[in-house]
């Protein structure tokens, strides 16, 4: 699904060149629930956002379900990530005037799905994640869990090929974080594509392949005994 | 791209950010409303200054004759020169280019008798065009015409103020008044917005008074209209070829400055016109300034509205907007709300104009009122730099990764 070779990435900061991703190699296969670990600074965020197409590398070469992502201009890269990712953030990043459900449909809307069509399958997406009843709430009006969990089913909802997880459980309790795990799991139970970025072990272990950066480079990719979430959900 | 989805999306946007909608909405209508009050109070100016100024027709040359000063071509000086209509016939021939009417005009005192009332009157022989000369307005009746002047007529038409001297209040039309010791039929009666003394006259066919004064061809002076659109330089041209002409016709000297006299009011006209450029100016100036402020004040919240939203749009690009549906649901908003707002400050604008209508009078401004096209223009132009004031920072956020427009602050 993810085809990862020798990429580099740096930064200009002022006169420095902090160089952020040392040559990457990496694969993910359909159906695969990755964890992406490291220490702050470590370039797992940098690796996610250029996974999600949402910034560039400098050197080396990505290829995305069969397509090579290359040569990207910005309205290129909206359509692929419009047809093939999905983003989970850490601070959900709903847009606070619109509805829950308005909010899981505009992904559908920039795929130019009829109005009518895109509302059902909104609703059907919330109710995926159990929040049919929130779904004419404003995101001021939902909590942390619930937010995430709007943007969780906003992030499923273009049925994507990969979703993209970025410290999904940052800004929520452990209890809610295994609530969000869970939802997680159950998709990835469905077959997709999931990466997760974190740095709490206990979320890591939840997912069935860890990958640890260190200074730019992987220093470790192992397969892992996944833990269910909902054994710590009541 | 002009879906009903868009425009849905738009709408959408529009109605859940009230106090941002009617900020930049706001301030689009009071630029415009302003604008128009300003420019409508700056025509209002203009008009009285019209009406103080302009009460003559200014496109005209009052040609008299004069005593030579200087013998020429056999002649001796102190030679009377006379107009006559073979003078009328001539310019009207040779400079039929430039001209708009030739008149002649014989003034003339007389005791202008109805019954038990009477009075001393000046006369004036006239040809039809003369009521263009002094924007004479027709109250009632008619005004001296050509069929008057063939037939020499004892037809006149007397001013608002002989017709209160001598008739009372009731009406002088078709009554007949004693001029002179002749009966003239009264055909109309006028009004002049040059003033009372201007309404004590009384206006008769020149032929009538030719034939009168022993069937003469003399006239006293010729009032020569020319065509506005020669403008000043026009005219002054004009009036040297005239007077060149008068001259030759008449054997004075080119260099003598007494044979005759041409009172050239386009001198006049310009310092009027130019009086009124200036109120031009100034008023341009003041309802440009005030439009620039509102395109200012409209730049300055898009560029507001813009940044708010950045990490709006950061998620939408996230999401799969391509950079040109983020500039489009900006400009299209920014554009929406900046032609109804402005229109609506159009209307205000019109609206308290008319409102107001005569009622700053005393302050000098008369009929205030702003060319449609002009307040229509305004608020084209405003909502152009509208949509500008939105896709500059549109397109900068659009271009913008997503990725650092969704950074946390």
């Amino acid at each position: 699904m993810i085809e990862i070779k020798d990429l580099h990435k740096s930064y200009q900061m002022g006169s420095n060149t902090l160089h952020v991703l040392k040559g990457i190699n990496f694969n993910v296969e359909a159906g695969e629930l990755v964890a992406i670990m490291g220490s702050s600074g470590s370039g797992k965020s940098t690796l996610l956002n250029i996974l999600g197409m949402l910034d560039v590398a400098d050197t080396g070469s990505y290829v995305l379900d069969g397509v090579p992502i290359e040569n990207m201009n910005e309205t290129k890269a909206a359509q692929y990530r419009n047809k093939f990712l999905g983003f989970v953030f850490q601070s959900f990043n709903l847009i606070n005037y619109k509805t829950a459900q308005e909010n899981v449909a505009l992904p559908l809307y920039y795929q130019r799905v009829s109005r009518k069509v895109r509302n059902e399958k909104a609703l059907e997406y919330l109710d995926q994640v159990g929040l049919k009843p929130w779904a004419t709430h404003l995101p001021s009006e939902l909590s942390g869990g619930q937010k995430q969990r709007v943007a969780i089913a906003r992030a499923m909802a273009a049925e994507p090929k990969v979703l993209l997880a970025d410290e999904p459980t940052g800004a929520l309790d452990s209890k809610t974080s295994y609530e969000v795990m869970d939802l997680i799991q159950q998709i990835n139970d469905k077959g997709n594509t999931i990466l997760v970025v974190t740095h709490e072990p206990d979320i890591a272990e939840m997912c069935k392949r860890v990958v640890i950066l260190k200074d730019g480079v992987i220093v470790e990719d192992k397969k892992v005994n996944q833990k269910r979430a909902s054994a710590y959900v009541q | 791209m002009f879906n009903r989805d868009l425009w849905k999306e738009i709408f959408d946007t529009i109605l859940k950010n009230k106090l941002r909608t009617f900020l930049s909405g706001f301030t689009v209508a009071l630029g415009i409303l302003i604008f128009v009050v300003l420019f409508g109070f700056g025509n209002g100016l203009k008009n009285t200054f019209n009406e103080f100024f302009n009460d003559d027709a200014t496109n005209t040359f009052f040609l008299f004759p004069g005593r030579t000063s200087k013998p020429y071509k056999g002649y001796k000086s102190e030679r009377r020169i006379e107009f006559d209509n073979s003078d009328l016939a001539d310019i009207q021939k040779n400079f039929d280019p430039f001209l708009l009417y030739v008149t002649p005009r014989i003034s003339r005192g007389a005791v202008v008798k109805y019954n038990n009332e009477s009075n001393n009157y000046s006369i004036r022989g006239v040809a039809p065009a003369h009521q263009f000369a002094e924007q004479t307005i027709i109250m009632f009746g008619r005004y001296i015409n050509q069929e008057d002047i063939r037939s020499r007529s004892k037809n006149a038409v007397i001013g608002r103020m002989v017709e209160k001297d001598l008739f009372k209040g009731a009406s002088a039309l078709g009554a007949y008044i004693d001029v002179g010791g002749l009966a003239y039929k009264v055909v109309g009666v006028f009004q002049d917005e040059g003033g009372d003394n201007e309404e004590r006259l009384i206006y008769t066919p020149y032929t009538t008074t030719q034939l009168i004064e022993k069937n003469t061809d003399k006239v006293d002076q010729i009032i020569v209209g020319f065509k506005p659109e020669i403008g000043y330089a026009g005219a002054m041209a004009f009036e040297k070829s005239l007077g060149t002409f008068i001259r030759e016709k008449k054997y004075i000297s080119p260099s003598d400055p007494n044979g005759i006299f041409i009172r050239n009011v386009a001198d006049q006209l310009k310092q009027n016109q130019q009086f009124a450029t200036v109120l031009q100016i100034i008023v341009s100036f003041f309802s440009i300034g005030t439009l620039i402020a509102g395109i200012i004040g409209i730049s300055n919240i898009m560029v507001f509205v813009v940044k708010e939203r950045t990490k709006e749009l950061g998620i939408r690009k996230a999401l799969g907007a391509t950079p040109r549906q983020v500039i489009n649901t900006i400009l299209f908003e920014s554009i929406f709300i900046t032609t109804l707002s402005g229109f609506i400050g159009m209307v205000v604008g019109i609206s308290i104009l008319t409102a107001l209508g005569e009622t700053l009078e005393d302050y000098f401004i008369k009929n205030p009122y702003v060319d449609t096209g002009v307040a229509i223009g305004a608020t084209i132009v405003l909502i152009i730099f509208g949509g500008i004031a939105g896709y500059i920072p549109a397109k900068k956020a659009a271009d913008i990764k997503p990725i650092i427009a969704l950074r946390d602050e």
